[in-house]
C-alpha cells in the first residue's frame, strides 16, 4: 500500500474531493479544452491574463483524482505568475511527475506541486497529472483545438 | 480449497472432462501462478485479452523450434509439415464455428482486420452513394470506423440502432431503420463494454427478409458461446485468436463462399495470386485470395490449438460456469454502496461495467492493481456507449474460463478499499 499512499496523499485526496477554482471564469480571456482520451479525462482551463500575468484561473471538467487534484493545485498555484515563471514551474513539476527531478532542489521550487512526486512510480498516470497543466499551456498560446495527451 | 459450490457438474454437452473444475484448469494457465505487487494475480481484463494455456504456448515453441519455414512454398520437408499444420488450424476453425466449408475461413490479423477487409472489399464494391450501412449503439470502435471511412468515400449514410438503459438492442427501431437502401448490418454478437449478448438470430432474420446481407462481430462471443456460423446463417463472423486463449496477431474472418468469390481481394502480394504477368494477374482461389503476403503461421497454429483445448474443456461447461460466476459476481457487487452496474441487460456474458460515486474509473483500476487485480478502465473502444450512459468511462471486469469465486470476492474487497479511499 505504501505506493499507493505516496501517490495519493491527503492533499491530493482533498483537492479531489474538494477542487477549488472549479468554475468557469466570467472575465477569461483565455481558454482551452484538454482531453486524455485514455481515461476520458476532460478539463477546460480559463484565465484571466493581465501584461504577461495570470490575474485569475479556474477550471471545470471531469476526471480521476489525479488530474482533478493537479488542475485545483495548479489553479492555486499560478495567480500572480508570469508566462515565463509558469514556464518554469511546469517543467519542474513534469520533471517531478516523469521521476527525472533531482528531489529536494526541485521539490522547494515547486512548492505545495512537489505532493504529486508519488506519480513518478506510476507511468501510466504522468499523463493525468500534466493534462491540466497542458492544457493551461494551450490556453496561454491562445490555441483553440483541443489539446490531447496522445 | 475444493467444496461442491465450487465444482459445477454439467449437463450441457458432453465434453471429455463432465466436471468443470476450476482450481484444475488454473493450472493449465502458467501466467496465473504469479504475484503482483506481493498479491496473487487476479486476472479480470479478459475481454481485452486472455491468458493462453501452456498447450497453446508450447505448440508456438514447437513451431519455431521443430519446423518453422514457410507455407504453401516449398518442397522441402519443414514447408510441407508447416502447411499442414496451418492448413489444419484452418480445418479446427472451420469445425469450430460450424463453417460449411473449410476455405471459408481466412486467417487474418484481429477481428479488426476481418471488419476491414469486408468494408474494403465488400463494401467497396456494392455500396455506393446514398446505400445505407446499419450498425449499433454499443459496437466496439473497430465495428464503427471502417463504416464510417467506406460511408466517407462513398457518400453512404450510417444508421445506429439504438439500446435501452439495461444495454439491450431496441429491435423495434432496427426495425424501422431499413429502406431499399439498406446495403449491410454489421453488429456484434458480444457487447464488450456492457456483456450484452445481442440476439443475432433474430437480427439475421430480419436483415435476410429484405435480403440485406448480415457481418457478425464475434471478438466477445467466441470465448464464452458455442457459435454456429450455418445455423446464424450470417454472411460474415469475425473474432480474434488472442481473446479465445490463442496467440495475438491472429484472427478469423468467416464468409459465405458464394460472397467470398465475388468479392475482390483486399490486399495485394505473394499466395493470393496463381499467376502473375505484368500484363495481367490472375488471382488464386478462396481463401488463398484474401490472404496475401507471409501469414503468422505460428499464431493460426496457437490459435488451432487453443481450439482444441476448449474442446477439451467443453464449451458448455464454460458457458454453464462463466454464467454461474458471473450471477455470483452481480450479486457481490450489487450489494457494493455507491456502485452502479453499467449494463444489466437479461441475457449477458463474461462482462461487469461499473461506475462508483465519488472514485474515478481510473484511480480504482490503480487501487486494484496495487492488490494484484487486473481490470481494464476506460471507454473501452467504445465512446458511444460511454456517452449513452453519460459516464466519462468505466471499470470493466471481465471473466474467463480459469476465474473463481474467491477471486471476486478479492475483487469486492479492493473495491471497498478503493472506496474507503476517495469517498
Ligand atoms: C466487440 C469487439 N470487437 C472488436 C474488437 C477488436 O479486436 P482486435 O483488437 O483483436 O482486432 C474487440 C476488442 O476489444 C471487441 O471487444
Amino acid at each position: 500500500m505504501s505506493y499507493l499512499n505516496d501517490l495519493y496523499q491527503e492533499v491530493i485526496l482533498d483537492h479531489n474531493r474538494k477542487p477549488r477554482n472549479f468554475r468557469e471564469l466570467e472575465d477569461a480571456n483565455r481558454k482551452a479544452d484538454g482531453y486524455n482520451p485514455l481515461c476520458g479525462d476532460k478539463v477546460t482551463v480559463y484565465i484571466r491574463l493581465e501584461d504577461d500575468v495570470v490575474k485569475d484561473v479556474s477550471f471545470k471538467g471531469s476526471g480521476c483524482a489525479i488530474s482533478t487534484a493537479s488542475a485545483s493545485l495548479m489553479t492555486e498555484t499560478l495567480k500572480g505568475k508570469t508566462r515565463s515563471e509558469i514556464a518554469a514551474l511546469f517543467k519542474a513539476f513534469r520533471s517531478l511527475v516523469t521521476g527525472k527531478s533531482d528531489a529536494t532542489v526541485k521539490q522547494a521550487e515547486l512548492g505545495k506541486l512537489a505532493v504529486f512526486h508519488g506519480v513518478s512510480e506510476f507511468p501510466v498516470r504522468v499523463k493525468c497529472a500534466t493534462l491540466a497543466w497542458h492544457t493551461l499551456q494551450a490556453a496561454l498560446e491562445n490555441q483553440q483545438e483541443t489539446v490531447s495527451t496522445e | 480449497m475444493k467444496t461442491s459450490r465450487d465444482v459445477v457438474s454439467v449437463d450441457a454437452r458432453p465434453a471429455a472432462r463432465s466436471v468443470f473444475n476450476v482450481y484444475k484448469i488454473r493450472e493449465d494457465f502458467p501466467i496465473l501462478r504469479q504475484k503482483i505487487h506481493g498479491k496473487p494475480l487476479v486476472y479480470l481484463d479478459n475481454a481485452a485479452t486472455t491468458q493462453k494455456p501452456e498447450k497453446v504456448i508450447e505448440a508456438l515453441h514447437r513451431f519455431y523450434s521443430q519446423y518453422n519455414s514457410n507455407v504453401h512454398r516449398g518442397v522441402h520437408s519443414l514447408s510441407e509439415q508447416a502447411t499442414e499444420a496451418y492448413e489444419d488450424a484452418r480445418s479446427k476453425v472451420q469445425r469450430f464455428i460450424h463453417a460449411c466449408h473449410v476455405h471459408e475461413i481466412v486467417f487474418v490479423r484481429s477481428t479488426t482486420e476481418a471488419i476491414n477487409l469486408v468494408a474494403q472489399s465488400y463494401g467497396r464494391k456494392y455500396v455506393k452513394s446514398g446505400d445505407e450501412i446499419i450498425i449499433s449503439a454499443m459496437e466496439h470502435h473497430s465495428n464503427i470506423v471502417p463504416w464510417q471511412m467506406l460511408c466517407e468515400e462513398k457518400g453512404a449514410v450510417l444508421r445506429v440502432v439504438p439500446i435501452n438503459d439495461q444495454g439491450e438492442l431496441l429491435l423495434e427501431e432496427y426495425e424501422k431503420l431499413f429502406n431499399p437502401r439498406t446495403r449491410l448490418v454489421s453488429v456484434a454478437h458480444v457487447s464488450n463494454a456492457l456483456g450484452t449478448v445481442l440476439p443475432v438470430r433474430t437480427i439475421i432474420d430480419m436483415a435476410h427478409r429484405r435480403n440485406v446481407p448480415v457481418l457478425i462481430d464475434g471478438a466477445q462471443s467466441v470465448p464464452h458461446l458455442k457459435v454456429d456460423v450455418q445455423q446464424l446463417d450470417c454472411e460474415f463472423y469475425a473474432f480474434s485468436g488472442h481473446k479465445l486463449f490463442g496467440p495475438t496477431g491472429v484472427g478469423i474472418l468467416y464468409g459465405k463462399s458464394a460472397l467470398l468469390e465475388n468479392m475482390p481481394p483486399y490486399q495485394g502480394g505473394g499466395d493470393m495470386i496463381s499467376s502473375v504477368t505484368f500484363e495481367k494477374t490472375i488471382y488464386n482461389v478462396l481463401p488463398f485470395k484474401f490472404e496475401a503476403g507471409t501469414p503468422n503461421i505460428a499464431g493460426a497454429i496457437g490459435l488451432g490449438m487453443a481450439i482444441d483445448y476448449l474442446d477439451e474443456v467443453g464449451l458448455g461447461n464454460v458457458a454453464v460456469y462463466e454464467q454461474e460466476l458471473l450471477c455470483y459476481a452481480t450479486e457481490v457487487l450489487s450489494t457494493i454502496p455507491r456502485l452502479r452496474i453499467i449494463g444489466t441487460a437479461r441475457e449477458k456474458v463474461g462482462v461487469l461495467s461499473f461506475v462508483i460515486e465519488g472514485a474515478h474509473p481510473h484511480d480504482v483500476g490503480t487501487v486494484l492493481d496495487q492488490e494484484g487485480i487486473a481490470i481494464r478502465t476506460g471507454h473501452h473502444c467504445a465512446q458511444p456507449v460511454m456517452d449513452r450512459f453519460a459516464v466519462p468511462a468505466t471499470a470493466r471486469a471481465s471473466v474467463a474460463l480459469y476465474n473463481t469465486r474467491e477471486e471476486v470476492d478479492a475483487l469486492a474487497r479492493a473495491i471497498h478499499k478503493a472506496i474507503e479511499l476517495f469517498c
